[in-house]
């Protein structure tokens, strides 16, 4: 395999789980709840990912605890906002403190233990094709999942019934409750598939990308899938650009720190948090397509007139 | 069963003052049913995590070390959010601060005079303020979303107190240690009273929520930061504008954190590691809402939570259980504090499976 192909690879560890958690919250966005709590839940997803791996032995059984330990853990952000009208932007703090706290005290014992890889899925003949074959046809199962998930929520926002309801309470809560949908179910329901993506990228780090439990392993990602968010104007396919260049950044910066370039280290380290800042500069100065773009209800609480 | 909110004609004065302690109840609550099922006695594992640091002299001094950054920031915090602007990049402001501070005694640590220590606070303050203002100057003029833009800022800080600390400020006689030289005494901010290591940082932060509370309680600027924050609408009617008030509170808020930092370093630690902050700037987001966005409050709520750090450390002594309990005490209070603040203004009514409810849903879907 040339040096590209392995950078490639590389490239595309790295951005799975940006390009997963990315998604689900702009399910969760476009349904008008902003859920600031994607680190939480992914610091949780990747710890009971490790931890019911190493118990069972099976990473699969592991990549099913992570995912619905992130459902579960969004179901609280979901109880206080929806449920208590909580304000959302603390409530998602709330969360990934919380998270932050409980995946230290879960995977205290497990630390430093070294877990099983998720293996490869190869597919015969398909992947022999020269360069895309191993790229593309020969990764791990939640590489497959990502590839799945751009591809229905792209088809579920914008070719079914459902998720024309789901932008709709979006855009206005008021109205689409007039229209007689049920807008507190549709966002319970938006907040767990958020929650869910974020507990299976959360399980990627675990058991993909550095196979072992560390304390605050998840490193901001989460607010970088939050960024590429805004990044993509909500938009599933944009959202797959953004995870990819993303990755591509933070692999640049250990590729550099490896070929030894006379740069400090903490300067390249601090380089995607650096980019999500520029990238956030370039996408929203422009004050109308921002408005034009976001879900109208963002972030705003809604209770039903009795 | 069914959860339904129904909003009450005024705002509930008694739940308004009561909701801080009822979420404290409830956080002792499920600390103890944690600790339970740890297999610890929750009775004395909540003593020796809450009542026990507070039986010795020594330990109100830590309490007090660890109360003054948290107040510190948490009262700059709190205008922020109360005007709407959310800044949760307090941590990085506060390392900022403390850098910026540092110049005096690690870079010109031949100079020595009385100035040192007052001019060392104004330049953290001005660290942490110029550090805030990255973020101010981005959400005023292109419209940049500060709550991503603040805490992309806290990396950026925590990498460059790391190199500082590894490369150019490094102890040149510290056996490779990532860490500066120690400050000489001129710039050691002293402490308090004679019976233990308190400094003075736990006073500025008294003084600085005495000062804010008056200015909200009784200057125009206070009442700006209300309106503008309740609608921006409303604000630019009455001539106030949004812009310079995110400008105001970030600046001031920065200004704030930043002085925490260098209190901290020049009071507590008496030079830069790579580490300086057990995530002060995090947890004062749960101080000011604790403290319900009152600097007062916020006063109470910051040696609540000063004291979770405090006990976390003991329990680790005395249960041995993790001294990550600190985290999820933190974080489960912030839950119970923003759940009890739905009572202010809404009644809970918990309603069992009824027929017309049922049609009414039926009919929805």
């Amino acid at each position: 395999m040339g040096i590209v192909e392995a950078i490639l690879l590389t490239v595309i560890t790295a951005a799975t789980p940006l390009v997963i958690a990315a998604l689900g919250e702009l399910v969760t966005e476009r349904s008008g709840v902003l859920n600031l709590g994607v680190e939480g839940m992914m610091i949780i997803g990747a710890v009971c990912a490790f931890v019911a791996t190493q118990q069972t032995g099976s990473p699969y059984i592991g990549i099913i605890a992570g995912t619905v330990s992130g459902a579960l853990f969004s179901l609280l952000f979901g109880f206080l906002t929806l449920t208590l009208v909580a304000n959302q932007v603390a409530t998602g703090l709330a969360l990934t403190i919380l998270g932050l706290g409980v995946s230290g005290m879960i995977g205290e014992p497990y630390s430093g233990q070294s877990g099983a890889k998720l293996p490869q899925i190869v597919f015969p003949f398909l992947s022999d094709i020269p360069y895309l074959g191993p790229l593309l046809f020969k990764q791990d199962l939640i590489f497959y999942l990502s590839i799945v998930l751009i591809f229905a929520v792209n088809w579920f926002l914008f070719k079914t019934r459902t998720g024309l309801m789901l932008r709709s309470v979006g855009d206005s809560h008021s109205s689409a409750h007039a229209l007689g949908i049920n807008v507190i179910r549709t966002r319970y329901l938006a907040v767990l598939f958020g929650g869910a993506c974020a507990g299976l990228a959360g399980a990627q780090f675990s058991l993909v990308y550095t196979p072992q439990w560390t304390e605050n392993m998840s490193a901001g990602r989460g607010w970088i899938a939050l960024a590429l968010v805004v990044f993509a104007s909500w938009r599933p396919w944009r959202v797959v650009i953004g995870g990819y260049l993303f990755g591509a950044v933070s692999i640049s910066q250990l590729h550099a720190q490896a070929f030894g370039i006379g740069i400090p280290s903490q300067f390249l380290s601090a380089l995607p948090y650096l980019a999500t800042v520029a990238v956030l500069i370039v996408i929203s100065h422009n004050r109308r397509t921002t408005l034009i773009n976001t879900p109208a209800s963002l972030g705003k609480s809604f209770v039903p007139d009795r | 069963m069914r959860i339904e909110l129904e909003k009450r004609p005024k705002v509930s004065v008694l739940f308004s003052i009561f909701s801080p302690f009822i979420a404290l109840a409830l956080t002792l609550i499920a600390g103890a049913i944690m600790f339970f099922l740890l297999g610890k006695d929750p009775g004395y594992a909540l003593y020796s995590f809450f009542i026990e640091p507070l039986t010795e002299v020594w330990s109100l001094h830590e309490l007090a070390i660890k109360a003054g950054p948290l107040i510190l920031i948490a009262v700059g915090l709190s205008v922020c959010y109360r005007s709407n602007n959310w800044n949760i990049g307090a941590e990085g402001q506060f390392i900022m601060g403390a850098i910026a501070g540092s110049i005096l005694p690690v870079v010109f640590y031949e100079w020595q005079s009385p100035l040192v220590l007052p001019l060392m606070l104004l330049l953290g303050m001005l660290g942490g303020a110029l550090f805030a203002g990255i973020p101010a100057f981005l959400k005023a003029h292109l419209n940049t979303n500060e709550i991503l833009t603040s805490l992309m800022l806290v990396y950026v800080a925590q990498l460059f107190l790391d190199w500082l600390v590894r490369g150019p400020w490094r102890n040149p006689g510290g056996l490779n240690f990532p860490e500066t030289r120690t400050f000489a005494a001129d710039a050691i901010l002293p402490e308090m009273v004679a019976s233990g290591r308190a400094h003075w940082g736990f006073a500025f932060a008294i003084i600085a929520a005495v000062l804010i509370w008056l200015m909200m309680r009784f200057t125009l600027k206070g009442f700006e930061i209300t309106v503008l924050g309740q609608s921006e609408r409303a604000g630019r009617f009455a001539g106030f504008s949004s812009r310079k008030m995110i400008w105001f509170s970030m600046l001031l808020s920065g200004a704030l954190a930043g002085l925490a930092g260098i209190s901290e370093v020049s009071g507590a630690i008496q030079q830069l590691r790579p580490v300086i902050s057990p995530g002060y700037g995090f947890t004062a987001i749960i101080v000011a809402f604790l403290g319900r966005l009152n600097p007062l409050g916020i006063v109470a709520s910051g040696l609540v939570l000063a004291l979770t750090y405090l006990g976390g450390e003991a329990a680790q002594l005395s249960l041995g259980v993790s001294d990550k309990v600190t985290r999820v005490f933190q974080g489960l209070l912030l839950f119970f504090v923003l759940s009890c603040d739905t009572l202010i203004h809404y009644k809970i009514r918990m309603v069992w499976a009824d027929l017309t409810d049922t049609v009414k849903d039926g009919g929805a879907n």
